[in-house]
């Protein structure tokens, strides 16, 4: 029963950071309708960041900074590539995140190398036992880090002009403009968010028990993809859900794995996949997606 | 319409060039080395795949992200199929064109079962559902020892079609050793083109007006009494097989499959094939397939006389990385410069109408 707790644990945990992750991928689609393939990239952009910055700075400065930066790229992509495309065909401009998802990605497997970055947090892999079960501090931290930052972001998608003007842009995109929301700007701002949480998920995504960043870091971030779109894609609540259900998903598969090994190894890193399609077999805009309606 | 359309004076010399076109590649295997020919042969099975993807993604507008799995369908059912089990894998022991058929059919199959998810899925969901075929692919392609090998892959058995083995067995033709390569060029060639007529048929006839009506607007389209879900699962499934056959064709080049292949590069690679190339276009696919299959080639070989470019594990950036900036760059840029690809710019170029067509 304890191990079970301690899996459920850690699996909200590495849900919230998925959630993290598809909040950011959700908030891009609801202010743009784009499908942003790169988000992955941009994770693994932050997480770079913080490993390049922390011996100089020390962590938190780095931390920062990092968050900063894969801000910074996110609204360079923004505003150098997709800014020119507005417009498009939405399927077109996903496209074209796949090909900034290309260059970003092969730019940083270049730098990282076969090399394993530690990010030097301050947790280290100390414990914290609670009767009998034992938790990593990362993950506590992790959890924590996570409620606060989507708290903080759905009040202000609430309750700030800033979050008013997405949510407009998000029902319609031209009524919007005509009121005066500046859509440029709702979209710079949206892929700026998406950049900083991504950074910080990418932090949480390579600390203990996770050796640390490697080029292999971004597929653990893809996992926000089956995480979004099993919430629906344009739902924030989503989001948080699908991350949650991806994260406890994987956690319990990974951690009954010789309970499964008739599903050969490394099931728990298939299993967000499989609850993906299960779900959109029975619902296919996702848990909290809007469904599509047609007027004929 | 009783009198005939004049031919264009145009068409002559486009099918003059599509001759000597034709007669270049013909006797190519006679001059070229075999690095060479390996590289074009990759560039064949790129654009066959690419025509598959673009009829889905450009033609009907399914955004696919799993063309790589139906690639590795292909690739490891020919293995399985044709091969006589005597490594202590799985197989069959077909004749080895029976099996590379079947192996396609087995694609085509692939696709069919997941068309009922795809059925119910449209645009960037079913981008998404389609990356889980991947993960799903690559867990078996792992895991699935005794029908793929594994990590270590399985050896492709070579083809043998009306006598005559594709593989490095020499054959002596007009002085020139014929290897596998140099048969298999001519095989490729013909498949190439084939699935270039094939796809052109299909486009310019009802399903393609069909397919491109569900991509413009899906409901408008099935307002106007077009079977939208059955063209939907019928795209996926043939897509699938031109995946199929891109996927047996590269196995017999590559003559060991591989699962790390078979990954999410591959897929993208192919999404950036034809948005290079062109969406929607057989033209464009063939571009966008050879272009982005040339280019690590053609890098790899001359990265001692290009700048910033070095050879594997030397520190500057890989021929490989190299390909992959510049075909990154080419799928942003395509769609910031040049909105069609390829296949646009080559239509651009002013086409002479006949003076007495009436439009």
């Amino acid at each position: 029963m304890s191990t079970f707790a301690e899996f459920l644990i850690n699996g909200l945990s590495l849900g919230s950071i998925y959630a993290l992750i598809a909040l950011g991928f959700v908030v891009i689609f609801r202010a743009t309708e784009v499908v942003n393939f790169a988000h992955a990239s941009l994770l693994l952009a932050g997480g770079y960041f913080v490993a390049v910055l922390h011996e100089p700075l020390g962590f938190w400065p780095a931390l920062a900074a990092g968050t900063a930066g894969a801000a910074v790229v996110g609204a360079a992509v923004e505003f150098l590539v997709m800014r020119r495309h507005r417009g498009a065909d939405h399927s077109v401009l996903a496209i074209v995140t796949i090909g900034v998802d290309i260059l970003l990605a092969t730019e940083l497997t270049r730098r990282i190398g076969t090399d394993i970055l530690a990010l030097g947090d301050p947790w280290g892999d100390a414990v914290v036992t609670v009767g009998p079960v034992t938790i990593a501090e990362t993950r506590i931290a992790a959890l924590l880090a996570a409620a606060l930052l989507i708290t903080a972001f759905l009040l202000a998608f609430r309750h700030t002009s800033w979050g008013v003007a997405m949510r407009a842009a998000a029902e319609s995109q031209e009524t919007a403009a005509l009121m005066g929301v500046r859509l440029g700007r709702v979209s710079l701002g949206a892929w700026a968010v998406a950049g900083a949480l991504a950074a910080v998920a990418a932090l949480f995504l390579t600390v203990f028990p996770t050796p640390g960043l490697e080029r292999g870091t971004s597929l653990a971030a893809l996992k926000a993809f089956p995480a979004a779109i099993l919430g629906g894609l344009d739902s924030t609540t989503g989001a948080l859900a699908g991350g949650l259900i991806v994260g406890v998903v994987e956690s319990l598969a990974t951690g009954y794995q010789s309970d499964l090994a008739f599903l050969g190894r490394g099931i728990g890193d298939l299993a967000p996949y499989l609850v993906m399609v299960a779900v959109l077999l029975i619902r296919p805009a996702g848990l909290f997606g809007t469904k599509e309606l047609a007027r004929v | 319409m009783s009198e005939r359309p004049r031919i264009p004076p145009k068409a002559y010399a486009r099918a003059a060039a599509a001759g000597l076109g034709g007669v270049v590649l013909l006797v190519l295997p006679f001059y070229l080395e075999r690095f060479w020919l390996q590289a074009g042969l990759f560039a064949m099975a790129a654009a066959i795949g690419a025509i598959g993807i673009n009829l889905l993604t450009g033609a009907t507008g399914q955004l696919s992200m799993g063309h790589a799995f139906f690639l590795a369908v292909g690739a490891y059912g020919y293995c399985a199929l044709a091969g006589d089990g005597t490594d202590g894998l799985a197989g069959l022991g077909l004749p080895g064109w029976l099996a590379a058929v079947l192996a396609v059919g087995l694609a085509g199959l692939a696709g069919g079962v997941f068309s009922p998810i795809a059925g119910r899925l449209h645009g960037a969901y079913l981008g998404i559902a389609t990356l889980a075929l991947i993960f799903i692919g690559q867990h078996v392609l792992f895991n699935a020892h005794d029908l793929t090998g594994g990590y270590n892959g399985r050896a492709v058995p070579p083809l043998n079609l009306l006598g005559l083995t594709f593989d490095d067995s020499e054959l002596l033709v007009a002085q020139v050793p014929f290897g596998a390569v140099e048969k298999l060029w001519y095989l490729g060639l013909a498949l190439l083109l084939a699935g270039v007529l094939f796809a052109r048929g299909v486009l310019r006839g009802r399903p393609g007006r069909a397919m491109n009506a569900i991509r413009d607007h899906r409901i408008a389209a099935g307002v106007m009494g077009i079977p939208v879900a059955r063209h939907r699962a019928a795209v996926f499934v043939l897509s699938s097989m031109y995946a199929g056959l891109a996927g047996v064709l590269l196995a017999l080049v590559f003559q060991r499959t591989v699962p790390e292949y078979f990954g999410m590069a591959l897929s993208l690679e192919y999404l950036a094939m034809i948005v290079i190339g062109g969406l929607g276009s057989v033209a464009g696919a063939v571009a966008g397939g050879i272009f982005v299959a040339l280019l690590p080639q053609v890098l790899n070989r001359y990265a001692e006389a290009l700048p910033l470019v070095s050879a594997p594990g030397t520190g500057g950036i890989a021929p490989g990385e190299a390909a992959r900036y510049l075909y990154g760059a080419a799928v942003v840029g395509t769609v910031l410069f040049l909105p069609g690809g390829l296949a646009r710019l080559v239509a651009r170029t002013p086409i002479h109408r006949p003076s007495g067509e009436t439009r």
